[in-house]
């Protein structure tokens, strides 16, 4: 027995409704031999999995502020991959964010520079923006202009930049009154963002997250910017042969890739932690790649997705304590989506032939 | 009669609502070459698949030499003794010829490779058909034609005994296709069968013995290439009678438009050196030569993705700009040579495509913002005014056909966003690389109408083509390119077919031509 693909001439309106389904049918079977294995009720943990995520004003709080960082990254994922750019080093940007957010809104002895705190807000988010954005910009320039593959130098300068960070915690940044933590000085309270619930930790940067989710959306469609990163990451030579700048291109592309990451930092900071730690993200760059893959590179879809992926994690953490299922269950689910996606929107093009 | 080499029985292959082939019956006999003649998408390309195993007929069967072929398995055709030549070659270049030619005849548990044997069988093979070439020569150092004589050696050493050559002429000159059709003579002498794609007429009449003519997918005819001619198989291809397009003498010859003065640039197989050049307004130059000999650096440098390295280009007077964007709103219309890969961007709409070009321009675009309504009314008016059919504006452009694609390709380059009925705006220059190549007859004959129609309204036309019958039809002067040389570009009665083939072949020739004198 061998199987090939051939390429379908068209794809069926049934296809396109059933391969979602599918996909979601394909993930929930495929977790649920994890969680029968495991020695856990399938029915159960998935109904404590879905009420620990989105059961509760609380849970879903909970979900929503976990969902903020991932809008960013994943934002910042989708700018470069439709670019064609692979940025694998969200992660790196977002740190770098997060310490120009402290350098600008924490430092000089908590003074601000005496500068207004809306003004400084804003100085902090640029710093931010600009830190992510300069991050990005050498892989891009090596890419542009020599080839060199960016999957290894964004992902070999994520590791860079956490030594970069340990480096500053424990340095010029270091907190006096941490006890010997490493962490950084906290953010001025001025600059935090503000909770959108009482008595829970969903802030303001949910709606900073959305709208710029809404501005990349309308950038790729109504700007010629969005025309020219299309193009480039359709098909590069038609692009330039149709008098589009492939290098420019890219290069813009990824300090706007990096920039998002950068704020999604800052973001974290104002509007959650206030200072900077070694953990401060568990791995919210990687995991915007898969937000990107599954919202299919559109950017209002990774509000979407951001809030699913966040939905299994946060959900994956209560229903851990109460049936024993170690919540390594919600990586299953969201990498195995993944997979049923991809594998979903292929068979939506291709049809499978066995022999 | 004997009995058939191969047999195809009743082969229908769908592909969703496309009947790729319909119910097709053919055979072959020993020491015959049947020509499989039809237009791009009429099934020819389908139905070799099936024969070599790419693809599963949804019904029919076929028998090799008296037995059934197992469906969907390359090897099982091998081992049947088919041998298929692509007409993009699959060869690793940085092998040597034996090397390819062993590649994959050998078992992977074997530990040695058994070179000397494997030496003295491809010797005898290549002496038994007279297909000298040297085993030791890295391929990526042969011509086109050395090349496809390693193809074809490839599956004569795997003990094909029915070839199967996938329009072999595209890629040589009129010498070496000569000396192609001397080796596929001795094979077929020596009890061989061949199938030749072809959608060329005259060489078909010229090599085969029987031709079938495919169209839509289906069998429409069957006949001995000695009594049928060149006109009743065109008409058989198309589904009607066809006037060849023919182009008239252009009225005046105006000014200058765009100037070459020892340009050299590129680098490799693809190098121009040293060519100048001067296209008038009013007249089509065309430019002969097989492909891969500096055409495209040629019409790279005229359509602004690439730059000189040395000499002088001069458009309307002024040093030409090397950008693509201010070329076109300058008035070059530029037409390249692979409309999948460069001509269009298959993943966005139709309508994007068609205003691709002129986007940055303030027709298109306000500051950064796509004027989306104006955009997609030129789409529109490019779609009605150059007919393209089969996906609507917002489709992608790679749901087109190669002759509607060609066809956008054409009117967005050609059709001006201020142009009307009573101020037209005709380009000034056009580059157009290879525009009619893979196209069916009636897109061909469009696509060359459009060009001369251009001229007549004064526009310097620059025609890169490999096809010899094209050159001739449309030139008013034709030069020739041979290994990055341009020569002369002459008025086109001072040339005749033998003095262009000479000079395409370049000064030296090479072992085809020996072969083919």
């Amino acid at each position: 027995m061998s199987m090939r693909l051939e390429k379908r001439a068209t794809s069926s309106a049934a296809a396109l409704l059933l391969a979602p389904i599918g996909a979601v049918l394909f993930t929930l079977l495929v977790s649920s031999v994890l969680v029968w294995w495991a020695g856990a009720a399938v029915t159960q943990t998935y109904g404590l999995l879905l009420k620990g995520g989105f059961g509760s004003i609380f849970a879903l709080s909970e979900t929503l502020t976990r969902a903020i960082p991932l809008i960013l990254t994943g934002l910042a994922v989708t700018v470069a991959f439709k670019a064609r750019l692979f940025n694998i080093g969200a992660e790196g940007q977002l740190y770098v964010g997060a310490l120009a957010a402290v350098a600008v809104g924490g430092m000089h002895g908590g003074t601000g520079f005496d500068l207004p705190p809306m003004l400084l807000f804003v100085l902090m988010l640029l710093a931010s923006a600009l830190a992510g954005a300069l991050l990005l910009l050498g892989p891009a320039l090596l890419k542009a202009r020599m080839g060199v593959d960016e999957v290894v130098t964004t992902l070999l300068l994520n590791f860079i930049v956490l030594l970069f960070v340990s480096m500053m915690l424990d340095g010029p940044m270091k907190d006096p009154m941490a006890m010997g933590w490493p962490q950084s000085v906290a953010l001025l309270g001025d600059l935090e963002l503000t909770k959108l619930i009482t008595q829970t930790r969903v802030h303001s940067g949910l709606i900073g997250a959305c709208v710029l989710a809404l501005l990349v959306w309308a950038m790729l469609k109504y700007t010629v910017f969005g025309f020219d990163i299309r193009a480039v990451g359709a098909n590069a030579r038609a692009a330039a042969f149709a008098g589009v700048s492939v290098t420019r291109t890219v290069v813009l592309a990824a300090m706007l890739s990096g920039a998002l990451a950068g704020l999604a930092g800052a973001i974290e900071v104002a509007g959650r932690t206030s200072y900077v730690t070694l953990d401060m993200s568990p791995g919210y760059g990687y995991t915007g790649i898969v937000i990107a893959m599954l919202a299919a590179l559109h950017p209002l879809a990774v509000v979407a997705a951001s809030v699913f992926v966040a939905g299994m994690l946060v959900g994956a953490d209560s229903m851990s304590r109460a049936v024993g299922v170690p919540t390594f269950i919600a990586d299953v689910i969201v990498a195995a989506s993944l997979i049923a996606v991809l594998v979903a929107t292929l068979l939506t093009q291709y049809r499978v032939r066995w022999k | 009669m004997t009995e058939p080499v191969l047999q195809l029985a009743h082969i229908t292959k769908r592909f969703g609502p496309l009947v790729a082939n319909d119910d097709i019956s053919l055979q072959l006999h020993a020491g015959e070459v049947l020509a499989l003649l039809g237009e791009n998408g009429a099934g020819k390309s389908t139905l070799v698949s099936i024969l070599f195993g790419h693809y599963v007929a949804d019904a029919g069967h076929i028998t090799v030499f008296g037995k059934p072929l197992v469906p969907g398995d390359p090897k099982a055709a091998l081992a049947a003794g088919i041998g298929m030549v692509h007409q993009h070659f699959t060869l690793a270049d940085n092998l040597t010829v034996l090397d390819n030619i062993v590649m994959g005849s050998e078992s992977l548990w074997q530990v040695f490779s058994r070179r000397r044997a494997a030496q003295a069988r491809l010797r005898d093979v290549a002496q038994q058909f007279g297909l000298e070439v040297d085993p030791d020569a890295l391929v990526g150092n042969l011509s086109v034609g050395e090349r496809q004589r390693v193809e074809i050696l490839k599956a004569l050493y795997r003990g094909a005994r029915i070839l199967i050559l996938d329009e072999p002429t595209a890629v040589l000159t009129p010498g070496e296709s000569e000396a192609l059709f001397t080796v596929l003579a001795q094979m077929v002498a020596q009890g061989l069968s061949i199938i030749f794609i072809s959608h060329k007429l005259a060489e078909v009449l010229r090599v085969s013995d029987r031709v079938a003519v495919l169209r839509s997918g289906k069998l429409v005819a069957e006949a001995a290439a000695a009594s049928t001619t060149q006109e009743q198989l065109a008409q058989w291809m198309v589904g009607h009678a066809v006037d060849p397009p023919r182009a008239r003498p252009a009225r005046s010859v105006g000014e200058p438009v765009c100037t070459l003065d020892a340009v050299s640039a590129g680098r490799g197989r693809e190098r121009l050196e040293q060519a100048s050049l001067e296209l008038r307004a009013g007249e089509i130059v065309a430019i002969a030569g097989v492909s891969g000999n500096g055409q495209t650096t040629l019409a790279e440098l005229l359509s602004g993705t690439r730059v000189a390295s040395s000499g002088t280009l001069r458009l309307l007077g002024e040093p030409m700009p090397g950008q693509a964007a201010r070329l076109v709103a300058l008035g070059v219309a530029r037409i390249p040579e692979d409309r999948h890969a460069v001509g269009v961007i298959g993943d966005l709409p139709v309508w994007e495509n068609a205003v691709s070009e002129r986007l940055r321009s303030s027709v298109f675009s306000r500051g950064a913002w796509i004027r989306r309504r104006k955009a997609r009314e030129h789409a529109q008016r490019v779609i009605t005014a150059f007919d393209v059919r089969g996906a609507g504006a917002a489709s992608p452009a790679r749901a087109l056909s190669g002759g509607n694609m060609q066809k956008l390709i054409l009117g967005r380059a050609l059709l001006h966003p201020d142009s009307n009925q009573t101020n037209p705006i005709p380009p000034r220059l056009i580059v157009a690389h290879q525009p009619s190549w893979g196209l069916d007859i009636g897109a061909v004959a469009y696509v060359q109408d459009q060009l001369i129609a251009a001229r007549d309204a004064g526009a310097a036309v620059l025609l890169i083509s490999d096809d010899l019958d094209e050159v001739l039809a449309m030139g008013d002067r034709i030069a020739v390119m041979h290994a990055g040389h341009l020569s002369a570009a002459l008025p086109a009665g001072q040339w005749s077919r033998e003095t262009i083939g000479l000079a395409m072949a370049g000064a030296s020739g090479d072992a085809w031509d020996d072969a083919a004198t």
